[in-house]
């Protein structure tokens, strides 16, 4: 075989071999080194480990904190998800038709996106204090009694959904504007012919059969981006008042970072990748389909 | 939509804007009040005691906030180059190369791209810590340097480069590097705009991370930074804290402003729309 052949041959494999040695050492290795610990006793710091089947899992789904996290993941996504879905194709279908403000919008709509989170948790913290913050201001207005609203136990979830709503929107609305602008005038003028002439029956018989596919990715985007919600749990409330907003990847965090239970912390990895990668795998396929019909 | 009146469809927007952007003139004007008129109860825009001087003085001088800084732009800088060396030849090998294994490597970039980063923290964190290394810049930087999305990303735009382009400069006799680096890339740079703006945003904004592989104040990013601010400082001096935020995020609001089209596309490409 001739120099030149035998470059051309190995050349694929050369242009790809770092990547897949970094994708071995930090994505895949990692995944089978966290599902294999899940089943031992190892933890961080010991020496020797044993095999202990599904032990750790079993004390998971025995653990009433472990339980009220998964209920509060649960929770938030049912909180956060289709508010901002609903609020953002909303948002979207107005921006599009706003004319020349319409950049305008979109860019500021975007901001909290753009702002870095945790210095903007800070700043949502200040604005919930009941003393000093807008909060005591705007409760006054409502003339209700300014509570501290992430200590009072059945309040504090819901906040922490609506700052991540805040967040969100303007990630669902560019991702719906991108799928919205692309249907064309024609498509409601035809509609109009057909006796969509109201708001409703033009949404359901025009806009929505043809953004369907942008809804049900966003709606798998940001699920995926809701289960792993950590900062504002982690800035704000520390998972209190009474656990009420102790979430998934919190709970993961302590278990391995703070209490070293590196077993127990493996577990509930397994257990929440399965449920992120659950979803991202819906979103894959989606993808693949996509790509496959262009 | 188009019949609802225009009129009321702005001043629904207008609202709308105006809690998006309520946060960040709480933080502006906060950052201009001294202690006292903040404490002085019933909250106001305008401060009625200035004190952005000593606020933002505060934020350099008590807190290495310029060091954050610099460890942010370092360390979002270094990721992106790595990850850009690593995906870029990978993603034209995918795309432009038939070979033996070609088809399971792009079935593992998409597995991979299903690993949220939480999920390899533990084993990632044993890694660094057998080799000495957590607790440093090489902690923040290299678990990071693989980003899967930048290959799809990147593979699905070169797929869409005609052959007879490569082809052509191939007969020209040009190496198969210097077509990747003189003709490709250059066709490449709305892709490669897009992946810089999405790692970008990831990793200047990740806090999970930073978190848990550092405890040395002098690596800290300005996520982190500003947390252990607040933890130091009992969180109660509002002033600097809300200076201290400013500090870290109009920068950034600047550059989106500056090219918030680029950004905007950019972040609309991740979902494969556009």
């Amino acid at each position: 075989m001739r120099w030149h052949t035998l470059y051309r041959l190995a050349l694929p494999y050369g242009l790809s071999a770092p990547a897949v040695a970094l994708m071995l050492l930090f994505l895949i290795g990692p995944v089978l080194a966290v599902t294999a610990l899940s089943f031992t006793d190892w933890q961080l710091g010991e020496t020797a480990l044993s095999f202990v089947g599904l032990r750790n899992y079993g004390s998971l789904f025995d653990d009433a904190l472990f339980l009220r996290s998964i209920g509060n993941t649960a929770l938030y996504i049912l909180m956060t998800v289709p508010t901002t879905l609903f609020l953002g194709m909303f948002f979207a279908s107005m921006i599009l038709r706003s004319g020349k403000m319409r950049s305008l919008y979109q860019t500021v709509y975007f901001m909290p996106f753009m702002g870095t989170a945790v210095a903007m948790l800070m700043v949502w913290d200040f604005v919930l204090n009941p003393t000093v913050g807008l909060w005591g201001l705007v409760a006054g207005w409502l003339g209700v009694e300014p509570v501290n609203l992430l200590r009072t136990e059945y309040l504090a979830l819901p906040i922490l959904a609506l700052i991540s709503i805040w967040q969100n929107l303007g990630l669902s609305i560019v991702l719906f504007l991108a799928g919205l602008s692309g249907i064309p005038d024609e498509m409601y003028e035809a509609g109009e012919l057909d006796g969509a002439d109201d708001p409703v029956s033009r949404f359901m018989l025009v806009t929505w059969p043809l953004v369907s596919h942008v809804t049900y990715f966003v709606l798998i985007l940001l699920a995926v981006h809701s289960f792993q919600v950590f900062e504002s749990v982690a800035v704000l409330t520390q998972g209190g008042p009474n656990d009420a907003t102790e979430v998934l990847t919190y709970t993961m965090y302590k278990e391995g970072f703070d209490f070293f239970r590196t077993n127990i912390a493996a577990a509930i990895t397994v257990i929440f990748l399965v449920g992120v990668g659950g979803l991202t795998l819906v979103k894959a396929m989606w993808l693949e389909k996509k790509v496959h019909y262009q | 939509m188009n019949k609802v009146n225009p009129l009321l469809r702005h001043a629904a927007l207008l609202a709308g804007a105006a809690f998006m952007v309520l946060p960040f003139a709480v933080m502006l004007s906060t950052s201009l009040k001294s202690q006292a008129d903040i404490f002085a109860g019933g909250f106001s825009f305008l401060p009625g005691e200035w004190a952005a001087a000593s606020n933002y003085v505060t934020v350099f001088t008590k807190l290495p906030m310029l060091d954050f800084l610099i460890n942010g732009v370092l360390v979002t800088t270094a990721i992106f180059c790595i990850q850009l060396i690593v995906a870029v030849p990978c993603a034209y090998a995918l795309a432009k190369f038939r070979f033996a294994g070609r088809k399971a490597l792009f079935n593992a970039v998409l597995w991979c791209l299903l690993i949220p980063p939480q999920a390899v923290a533990i084993p990632v964190f044993m890694e660094l810590y057998s080799i000495g290394q957590l607790n440093s810049y090489t902690a923040l930087i290299l678990p990071w340097t693989i980003s899967v999305l930048g290959i799809f990303l990147l593979r699905q735009f070169f797929m869409t480069i005609p052959d007879d382009i490569v082809d052509a400069a191939r007969i020209d006799g040009m190496g198969e590097l210097s077509i990747l680096l003189r003709v490709v890339m250059p066709m490449a740079m709305p892709a490669l705009t897009a992946f810089g703006i999405l790692s970008f945003i990831a990793h200047w904004n990740d806090f999970f991370w930073p978190l848990i592989c550092l405890q040395d104040v002098r690596y800290f990013t300005p996520p982190l930074g500003i947390f252990y601010f607040k933890t130091e400082d009992a969180g109660i001096s509002y002033g600097p804290l809300m200076a201290a935020a400013c500090v870290i995020t109009v920068p950034l609001l600047a550059v989106f402003w500056a090219a918030r089209n680029k950004f905007i596309q950019g972040v609309s490409m991740q979902a494969g729309i556009k």
